[in-house]
């Protein structure tokens, strides 16, 4: 881990944050390889242990679904759940894609919607407010920021029934906005990137653009949003994990069952296991399946978030 | 619907508390007069909310031949899992579907929240009675003579599942008394095996067992709400699992955990009390023991006595608030009377009727293979006719089933006792209903 981030951290650093140059960048020239050789053995093999005991105990459970996965719903109960035993997968993705014409697809797509959609805007939304509540002195500033603090500590449980009787009242539930519209809304990123603006957006940079001719707008898509882009890549996957995990505003909004996301697709199969056993294989597949995405969508964008953490570690 | 497992979630207890205070606030507004049951005289379009699969299967086949009545099918999680919820939610709301499915356990509490409609208003409604088995629509109007709380789905007549091959090379008789049963544990038990799995959690097989011995746990005479938990018949059944569990002559396995079906499917368990749909449950979670298993008469409290529990069962209910209960009560009793629609819920969900017509279904007198060819069926017909008509569930069962699992976990493991759980559930029960403002006889 140590070699893949030293170089990243140095070249990454100039081009996030202007003001790093000369301070993180020259800091320790000669030791990208070799870090560390001060470290004993012994608090190194008892980090390591640590860290394999830990990688472990977050892995078993993925390894248990991927093998369960491979089963027929006999050998489920009657081989070893950590091994493999007759291998099924292919045969029962097959059989879950077909399961009510696919239902199970069309549920996939419905959270790619929800969360991909809905954490674009709702970074575009909350480094609007964020850059506007660092940037900007008008009066209310502060309340403003603080009332957004404040809906931070609200959990989105609590909200989910008063907002089914919002949507009831303008007969919107049961429809993709039900579950659309309150995931644009984070007030987390809100707070995160009032932080980052403050920090990464110079003045000096913005009084620039304004003297250049630039308007607000303007200077803040061309310019502003580039520096604080580590941010919005966080507030990004935060915000997707958080639309794809949330289950329990769709359980209290949707009734139709095209309309589901993935994960109450699931719920509702697994809370019927009892009475219908062989919805079992389609909820360990299904399952298996949907973590998927999110293995992706980190993949791809954790490089930009572990240079912005970087960056505001070395501050 | 048939078996109800307690997987309430910490969200789903949140929402709940936010609903009670919400109902206890808008009780006034969502009372009303019965609406009367008359054709709309136009094409009507009626919203359905069932969690089962395949019941489309079903609807579709009502919708081509009523192009003026359509029903459209919305689906969610089991009942306890969340669907009920989101009843009560949209109660709330003023937008509840038109029907719904409910469980025979959770009907009073709808009907206590003033949540449904009395289909007793529509004449084709009374004059169906008759092709019901009398305790069906025992279940669906909650004890009073003159109203109907929904139409009765399907039930869950109890009996007993048994490893006829173990039975036969230990030359142990299938025991037809309780008495014998627990003669029989004793000599399986020296064999090494459990004669069966006490379930801490399945409050409502309990009841059952309750149910078959002649007890009540509730009643209701109009005004107020007796609570029996600990009545004698209760505490006779609690005395006798108690001395089970005290002399390890059962294993106390969470049920419905892989620990369970791999007793079951190992051969360590010999026998399980359950409803007609556990023939589905044991074929799917031991799958290894094909061939091995058949199906006799529940055990009896009197030798020679001919008593039956349920486990399970729903109904199709009408929501208050509805614009078409007539057509509403047509397609409920469409959906559950004709042979068609039944046959279709037997094939898609093996759903049990619960008409004296549907038990004769051609699938439900043929032998099952699993079963080593045995006709089922046919037992669970005759313990279904032996179900007593007058049991009656309280409005607060999720409560109840909460408070005695409890206890029974307790009871498992040794701290305390199956009848202490039931007393205190007892309590409990009556604590939550004053809680609600509904009336308690002492």
């Amino acid at each position: 881990m140590t070699t893949v981030i030293g170089p990243d951290e140095t070249s990454a650093t100039p081009a996030v944050n202007p003001r790093g140059i000369g301070r993180g960048g020259d800091a320790h020239p000669g030791t990208t390889r070799g870090r560390g050789p001060r470290e004993s053995l012994f608090s190194r093999t008892g980090a390591m242990l640590v860290m394999a005991v830990f990688t472990l105990y977050f892995l078993v459970p993925i390894w248990w679904l991927l093998v369960a996965s491979t089963k027929d719903r006999g050998q489920l109960f009657s081989t070893n759940p950590l091994w493999f035993a007759d291998f099924q997968l292919f045969e029962n993705i097959g059989a879950l894609f077909d399961y009510r014409n696919g239902v199970y697809l069309r549920w996939i797509l419905n959270s790619l919607l929800y969360a991909g959609l809905g954490a674009v805007v709702a970074t575009i939304l909350a480094a609007m407010c964020g850059y506007a509540l660092a940037k900007y002195r008008f009066p209310g500033r502060e309340t403003i920021f603080n009332i957004v603090l404040g809906g931070v500590l609200v959990p989105a449980t609590a909200l989910a029934l008063p907002l089914f009787l919002l949507f009831s009242r303008v007969q919107l539930t049961d429809t993709f906005w039900a579950v659309f519209l309150p995931s644009v809304v984070s007030p987390f990123g809100v707070y995160l990137s009032r932080v980052f603006a403050e920090a990464s957006v110079p003045d000096e940079l913005l009084e620039a653009s304004r003297l250049d001719g630039a308007g607000e707008v303007r200077t803040f898509f061309t310019v502003s949003i580039r520096l604080m882009f580590p941010a919005l890549i966080t507030v990004f996957l935060f915000q997707f994990v958080t639309i794809w995990n949330n289950f329990f505003l769709p359980l209290i909004m949707l009734r139709s069952e095209e309309l589901f996301p993935v994960t109450y697709g699931l719920y509702a199969w697994n809370s019927t296991i009892n009475q219908f056993p062989e919805l079992r294989t389609y909820v360990l597949v299904g399952s298996l399946l949907s973590i998927i995405p999110l293995i992706i969508t980190f993949l791809l964008l954790q490089r930009y978030w572990r240079t912005g953490l970087g960056t505001g570690a070395l501050k | 619907m048939r078996h109800t497992k307690r997987a309430v979630t910490a969200a789903l207890l949140t929402s709940a508390a936010l609903a009670l205070t919400g109902c206890a606030a808008g009780d006034a507004s969502s009372g009303g007069d019965a609406a009367s049951c008359e054709p709309a005289g136009e094409d009507v379009t009626l919203e359905f909310t069932s969690w089962i699969p395949g019941i489309e299967d079903a609807v579709a086949a009502w919708n081509e031949e009523n192009p003026d009545i359509q029903v459209e099918v919305q689906t969610g999680p089991n009942g306890n899992s969340g669907t009920y919820q989101n009843f009560f939610n949209q109660l709330e709301a003023g937008n509840a579907p038109d029907l719904g499915q409910i469980e025979y356990d959770a009907l009073p509490n709808f009907r206590v929240q003033d949540g449904l409609e009395d289909l007793a208003a529509c004449e084709d409604v009374v004059a169906a009675e008759d092709q019901f088995l009398e305790w069906t629509w025992g279940q669906v109007s909650l004890g009073t003579d003159d109203q109907v709380y929904g139409i009765p789905q399907d039930q869950g007549p109890m009996a007993l599942f048994y490893r006829s091959d173990l039975f036969e090379q230990a030359g142990i008789d299938v025991p037809t008394t309780w008495e014998e049963y627990r003669t029989a544990a004793e000599a399986i038990r020296e064999q090494g095996g459990y004669i069966t799995n006490f379930s801490q959690t399945d409050i409502n097989q309990f009841a059952g067992f309750v149910w078959q011995a002649g007890g009540q746990w509730f009643a209701n005479d109009g005004d107020a709400w007796t609570v029996e938990l600990a009545s004698d018949e209760s505490m006779t059944v609690a005395e006798y699992w108690q001395d089970l569990i005290e002399n390890d002559l059962v294993s106390t396995y969470p049920a419905w955990t892989d620990e369970w079906n791999n007793a079951y499917n190992s051969g360590e368990v010999w026998t399980w009390n359950s409803a007609v749909w556990g023939a589905n449950s044991i074929a799917s979670g031991a799958p290894d023991t094909a061939g091995n298993w058949s199906v006799a008469l529940a055990p009896q409290w009197e030798s020679g006595g001919a008593a039956a529990g349920n486990w399970g069962g729903s109904s199709i209910a009408v929501f208050k608030g509805t614009d078409h209960l007539y057509e509403s009560a047509k397609f409920a009793l469409w959906l559950n009377t004709s042979d068609e629609a039944l046959t279709i819920l037997n094939e898609q969900a093996a759903i049990y009727p619960a008409t004296k017509a549907g038990l004769e279904l051609p699938t439900l007198t043929e032998g099952v293979e699993f079963y080593g060819g045995q006709a089922i069926y046919d037992v669970f017909a005759e313990a279904s006719a032996q179900v007593n008509p007058d049991f009656v569930w309280g409005p607060t069962m999720t409560q109840t089933y909460a408070d005695v699992s409890d206890g029974f976990k307790a009871a498992a493991s040794g701290s305390s006792t199956l009848m202490e759980a039931l007393e205190k559930g007892q309590q409990s029960t009556i604590d939550a209903l004053e809680a609600q403002s509904i009336p308690v006889a002492e």
